[in-house]
């Protein structure tokens, strides 16, 4: 039996913390601000999620507490991070910042453009 | 629904005032007894019953579970890659969703799945504007997202 949850335990940490090692990867290796905004804010999801849910199994199994504040933490991440995601780009747009070079279309351009144009 | 749901925790206490029981088992046996007897009579309720909309949350965070570990092994791929052969941009989303917490659940469950990301939503709140990290083909992508969220949200929605 403890092998079975020491098994899920270790899976799961280290499921975590490869994501995070390909975010902060990610982070150096991409372009420009948009693209390294989806790498440091996205796989770090699930990375987080695992990690806290690996430490949640640990208690649970090794100590019989069902420690909600972690599923909460779990919870609160997911609520926070598409806002700050969502802000840093959207202020890096609106201050001007350029798109990578072989970025393919900018549906947004156009509405910017029209905008302008209205008193 | 808030009618429904108050309906149900009168009848648990119904129910353990008929045991002269006052513990949390019996109000859970009263509840779930409650629940059986609305779902009886479900018809001469307005709206549809409560559960239908549980049931919808339920199945929008199971969908979206899937589409965030689907789409987490994407950017892995990219990542991981020698060569940088992605190729980003921004596309356009029409939404058909009305309300505003319907619209910020859609965009923060899009944003919430790597490779796609809500820069801007549209005045009217009727575009939105996502940042992919690889457009493939944008009619499939926008295909994808209204098919699996935007259907789900409806469902939540729905009276």
């Amino acid at each position: 039996m403890t092998v079975i949850s020491d098994a899920i335990i270790v899976i799961f940490l280290l499921a975590g913390s490869f994501l995070s090692l390909v975010a902060a990867f990610g982070l150096i290796r991409f372009p420009d601000v948009y693209t390294r905004n989806h790498a440091a804010s996205k796989s770090a999801t699930l990375g987080v999620m695992l990690v806290l849910l690996a430490a949640f199994f640990y208690f649970l199994f090794k100590n019989e507490i069902f420690s909600s504040r972690l599923l909460l933490g779990i919870a609160f991440f997911f609520i926070t991070a598409p806002v700050a995601g969502h802000l840093i780009s959207r202020a890096a747009y609106n201050s001007g910042v350029k798109m990578w070079e072989k970025s393919v279309q900018d549906d947004l351009k156009y509405k910017k453009s029209h905008e302008k144009k209205l008193p | 629904m808030a009618f429904q749901i108050l309906l149900n925790v009168f009848l648990a206490a119904l129910w353990m005032f008929l045991q002269v029981s006052f513990s949390a088992r019996t109000f859970i046996i009263g509840y779930l007894l409650g629940m059986l007897l609305m779902l009886g009579m479900r018809r001469f309720f307005t709206e549809r019953f409560y559960l239908h909309r549980v049931w919808a949350v339920i199945y929008l965070f199971l969908l979206f579970l899937k589409e965030l570990v689907k789409a987490n092994l994407d950017v892995l791929k990219l990542v991981l890659s020698p060569k940088l052969k992605m190729r980003p941009g921004i596309f356009a989303l029409e939404t058909e969703l009305k309300t505003d917490w319907e619209v910020t659940l859609l965009s923060n469950l899009i944003t919430l799945t790597p490779g796609t990301l809500v820069i801007d939503v549209s005045d009217d709140n009727k575009t939105l504007y996502i940042h992919a990290i690889d457009i493939g083909d944008v009619a499939e992508a926008v295909d994808s997202i209204k098919n699996s969220f935007e259907k789900a949200i409806m469902e939540v929605s729905r009276r």
